[in-house]
């Protein structure tokens, strides 16, 4: 069985988010991990390499950086990658990075897609199902359960509320929620390993795509901070005094139940 | 030349979700403001009542895709219909909710259309220059984007809880047409085979109003019972920190932050919960946050409202009696 | 001149420190409060190969160098000191001496299963009456036919009966005094091999430390390691590698102390600010990143040497070691000073690193003994 797995390098979720003088996410700093949704995809991949043998290949889009998150899931049991890295990405949307995976993976032996339900830095949940519509394959969305016979997956998928179970003739994509699996750490065996494995890097015309044809379909987004939550009131007093307070500011002052 | 302001509306146990008409309630006003006709488009199989029930928030035009092979959802069956219709009647913005079917659809209607999307916003203009633009949180809400689209129809995700809704005006008379679900056999390829809803009666996280969550103070499994009989006396949905879920108290679905669910309720009531960066990512948003915490210098009472220092399992059933007497 | 760690050794210490955090770190104190052996922990180094990191390939070992054995022994060690010395008594004292001194039939036998993690090694030369003075060996071996006949004891054992293959030192000919020492490879179970006192210990609790006992214990002449006689020498080697493993267990307690103290002093408020914008503890952290900094250059310099291989590692391991653990002392004792009551309470570990601390100024060689070994270096050049 020959899987693919899309790879992104985020911020750690606990990294304190500062922009610079120009508005842009200031990096400087911050540590960078493999986004942790895929990390879930990366560990299924493994499973189904355990269980059914085949090939796992990594592909990213992503400058140097992402190097470091391709190199984890190597040193994690993947077999090689494929990074796309042109400076005419330095604007790419959600459209665009889809185009180019497709244009990637098509050209990749692949029975099964596996990525992250969401990435954490941008949040926006969409390269993962707009590849599998790019590459004209079915997909679930958000699974925490999956199970293959021949050509055939069966997947539950979360939805609001419940899951629901769904079967599905592969080839197809799944984007892995947490509670699909536990990801393994890699083992030093692995990292000794990993710098032996394949990274081919492309640009855009390696992976045939047109600069022209992937100019993203966003505007370059404008950032801001939050504003800061300021603390509010401690309720002094013994606990059924606080309890009566609370519950009367609720219900007066903020005027919420 | 596109036309129109199109609202992918949801349904749940026969009636149309609340963030759905929400977005009824938003784009009436910008459809006020700038004259573009609301559509309220409606996919399913026997959902002709529904028409009525969207009827008073807003729209101007009710379009039903009743089919039986939109019954249930799926990825493929949806894009395809909706796909053909939008490359047809060709709105100016497609909105949905940023619900489990929404974040589903949206990415892959938008790929189909060739268009950019945006993704969980929690906030919409209209302006000159662009039609729509939008503002959604990133890395978790700690920063916030605002994005529009060159390529047209908008398309665009909302989290639920963002727009207020609009008093229903039973007065109003859209017109009701139907249309075909047009849907390709290679769109068909994904079967639903059975739908496990839990069994509650308490609302989904991610569209309650009220949310009340426990995090490592809960010490255990066994305790968030004393969280459920609180929410169940004011109609919260009960929610856990990282620290909770990691530790198996609770289940995964339940956990608040920025790798679970990102909520933003009217109230949100942390307890237990020492408040890390990432559990601030996923609730950041609420209109007004308790924090129930032993330990003074938690970072929780930071972004708290109102805070009360003390021992979760002496305040919280206190709490619950407080909120008994006042629904009496 | 670079001390930049490699892509390698950087994601080796997120591996460890995620392991060690997620894993270690939660059952820590209640290990060293039940003096609880931590078995299954022990078997997950083995699934990540903790338990072989220097060894190469083709012994089941990840074929890393010494900067990544030191490194995860710090990281683990700045959890959990007992699971630090666990791995590093496995690594430095049974299956390095084995992957040095073994033949290649002893390599595969023992070594691989050792790497692998499948067996847990220990090493046994201190006796009651032979502690930093190795000539003192009471236990004693003879030849007989195709066997060696061990009888006597030793004691201070780390991984004393968890253990399953054990590299001791005996005495041949007392007449020849160290020159008479040969060093053997026992297994658990072999009649007449038995455990004796399980020690209990000021600190590193959950780790294990028995007497091992040899009552006419006959192993086959193909467990001798080395020649005989060469014992003496066979434990002085390991014990220059092994101070690598236990100059990175006091490392990473220093470094565990230091972020614990530093969390502490920027929370806690008093006179209106928190404790870490008075000067008085500004400079106690100051001196204590310092310290550190220091013990971890002559630890990873140490772990260069020894596996460039190109000069002697003896002293370089012996400053390395003594300046580790006395800078691991120095730190633990800042630490819970910055903590006040708090630091002195089982409330927070810092009285357990403390406790920990102390041992690695005594043993694989005592400070004293290091500046013997430093300084005959350094006079002999």
């Amino acid at each position: 069985m020959n899987i693919v797995v899309t790879v992104k390098q985020t911020f750690d979720t606990e990294a304190k988010i500062v922009l610079d003088g120009k508005g842009n996410i200031d990096g400087s700093g911050v540590n960078l991990v493999i986004n942790p949704y895929d990390e879930f995809a990366i560990e299924e991949a493994l499973k189904l390499k355990e269980k059914f043998g085949g090939e796992i290949t990594i592909v990213s889009v992503g400058g140097e950086a992402a190097t470091k998150a391709i190199r984890t899931a190597l040193a994690m049991g993947c077999d090689k990658a494929v990074r796309v890295d042109d400076p005419a990405l330095a604007d790419a949307d959600e459209w665009a990075v889809a185009e180019i995976l497709g244009k990637v993976v098509s050209k990749l032996p692949y029975d099964l897609i596996l990525s992250g339900r969401i990435a954490v830095d941008d949040g926006s949940s969409q390269v993962a199902v707009r590849l599998a519509d790019a590459l004209g394959v079915p997909s679930v969305s958000s699974i925490l359960k999956l199970d293959i016979e021949g050509t055939a997956a069966t997947v539950t998928r979360e939805i609001d509320g419940g899951t629901e179970l769904i079967e599905v003739k592969l080839p197809a994509l799944f984007t892995a929620q947490k509670g699909l699996n536990e990801p393994r750490l890699p083992s030093m065996k692995g990292i000794m390993g990993a710098k032996k494995k394949e990274i081919a890097v492309q640009s855009l015309a390696d992976a045939g795509a047109d600069p022209g044809a992937v100019a993203a379909k966003m505007i370059v987004p404008k950032l801001s901070l939050p504003n800061p939550r300021l603390a509010g009131k401690l309720i002094p007093g013994e606990a059924p005094d606080a309890a009566r307070e609370l519950a009367k500011l609720l219900r007066e002052e903020a005027k919420v139940i | 030349m596109a036309k129109g302001i199109w609202i992918i509306a949801e349904q749940s146990k026969s009636e149309i979700r609340k963030v759905s008409l929400e977005l009824l309630s938003r784009a009436r006003q910008i459809a006020d403001a700038t004259g573009e006709p609301l559509v309220a488009v409606i996919p399913g199989y026997g959902v002709a009542d529904l028409a009525g029930k969207a009827a008073p928030y807003g729209a101007d035009k009710v379009i039903l895709i009743d089919d039986e092979r939109l019954a249930k959802y799926t990825t493929g069956a949806y894009t395809s219909a909706l796909g053909k219709l939008i490359k047809k009647e060709e709105p100016r913005a497609v909105l949905m909710g940023n619900t489990a079917v929404g974040k589903d659809l949206a990415p892959r209607l938008a790929q189909r259309l060739g268009v950019g999307m945006a993704s969980d916003c929690t906030g919409m203009e209209t302006d000159a220059a662009n039609f729509l633009s939008f503002r959604r949180p990133i890395y978790g809400g700690k920063a916030f984007a605002e994005v529009a689209a060159k390529s047209v129809p908008a398309l665009a995700t909302i989290r639920p809880n963002t727009f207020t809704l609009a008093e229903p005006d039973p007065s109003r008379k859209p017109e009701i047409v139907k249309a075909p679900a047009d849907i390709d056999a290679a769109d068909l390829r994904a079967v639903v085979k059975e739908v496990a809803l839990a069994v509650s009666a308490r609302p989904e996280l991610i569209e309650a109003d009220i949310i009340i969550s426990g995090g490592r103070g809960m010490k255990g499994p066994e305790n968030y019972k004393i969280l459920e009989e609180c929410a169940d006396v004011i109609g919260a949905a009960v929610g856990a920190s990282r620290a909770a879920v990691d530790a198996g108290w609770i289940d995964q679905k339940f956990q608040v932050g920025q790798t679970g669910k990102t909520v933003s309720p009217t109230l949100y009531i942390a307890c237990g919960i020492s408040g890390a960066i990432q559990h601030l990512a996923g609730m950041g948003s609420s209109k007004v946050i308790v924090a129930v915490n032993k330990d003074p210098e938690a970072n929780i009472f930071a972004v708290a409202d109102y805070g009360i220092v003390g021992d979760l399992f002496e305040v919280v059933p206190l709490l619950t009696e407080e909120f008994k007497k006042l629904a009496s | 001149m670079n001390f930049e760690l490699t892509e390698d050794h950087i994601m080796m210490r997120e591996m460890v420190r995620d392991f060690a955090e997620t894993e270690a770190a939660p059952g820590s104190e209640e290990r060293d409060e039940k003096e609880e052996f931590p078995m299954e922990l022990w078997k997950k180094c083995g699934g990540l190969g903790l338990t072989g990191v220097t060894f190469p390939e083709e012994y089941d070992g990840a074929g890393a160098d010494y900067i990544s054995y030191a490194i995860t022994v710090e990281e683990l060690s700045r959890v959990d000191a007992s699971l630090g010395v666990t791995i590093s008594a496995h690594s430095s004292l049974c299956a390095n001496p084995i992957y040095i001194f073994g033949t290649e039939e002893q390599k595969k036998k023992y070594l691989a299963p050792l790497a692998r993690g499948e067996k847990m090694g220990a090493f046994g030369l201190t006796e009651s009456m032979a502690g930093s003075d190795a000539s003192g060996t009471r236990t004693t071996a003879v030849r007989d036919g195709k066997d060696y006949v061990i009888n006597g004891s030793k004691i201070f054992i780390t991984n004393g009966y968890y253990a399953d293959t054990y590299v001791i030192t005996a005495q041949m000919d007392k007449s020849k005094g160290n020159k008479g020492i040969s060093a053997f490879i026992l297994e658990k179970g072999t009649p007449g091999f038995t455990f004796g006192k399980k020690e209990k210990k000021m600190g590193i609790r959950s780790s294990a430390t028995y007497e091992l006992v040899f009552e006419n214990v006959r192993i086959p002449a193909a467990n001798l390691l080395a020649q005989e006689g060469q014992g003496f020498k066979v434990a002085m080697t390991t014990l220059d590698y092994g101070r690598i493993g236990i100059a990175s267990q006091a490392l990473g307690i220093a470094q565990g102390a230091y972020e614990q103290a530093m969390k502490y002093a920027k929370e806690r408020e008093q006179f209106g600010k928190p404790i870490s914008a008075l000067q008085a503890i500004q400079f106690k952290f100051a001196d204590m990143a310092t310290s550190i900094e220091a013990a971890r250059l002559l630890v990873y310099q140490a772990a260069f040497i020894a596996s460039e291989h190109k000069i002697p590692v003896s002293k370089y391991a012996a400053m390395a070691k003594v300046f580790a653990s006395e800078t691991a002392n120095k730190v633990t004792t800042q630490a819970v000073q910055i903590l006040g009551g708090y630091g002195y309470t089982r409330d927070y570990p810092l009285e357990r690193m403390m406790r920990d601390a102390k041992i690695t100024e005594i043993y694989e060689g005592t400070s004293e003994i290091q500046r013997v070994v430093i300084a005959a270096s350094i006079l002999k050049d």
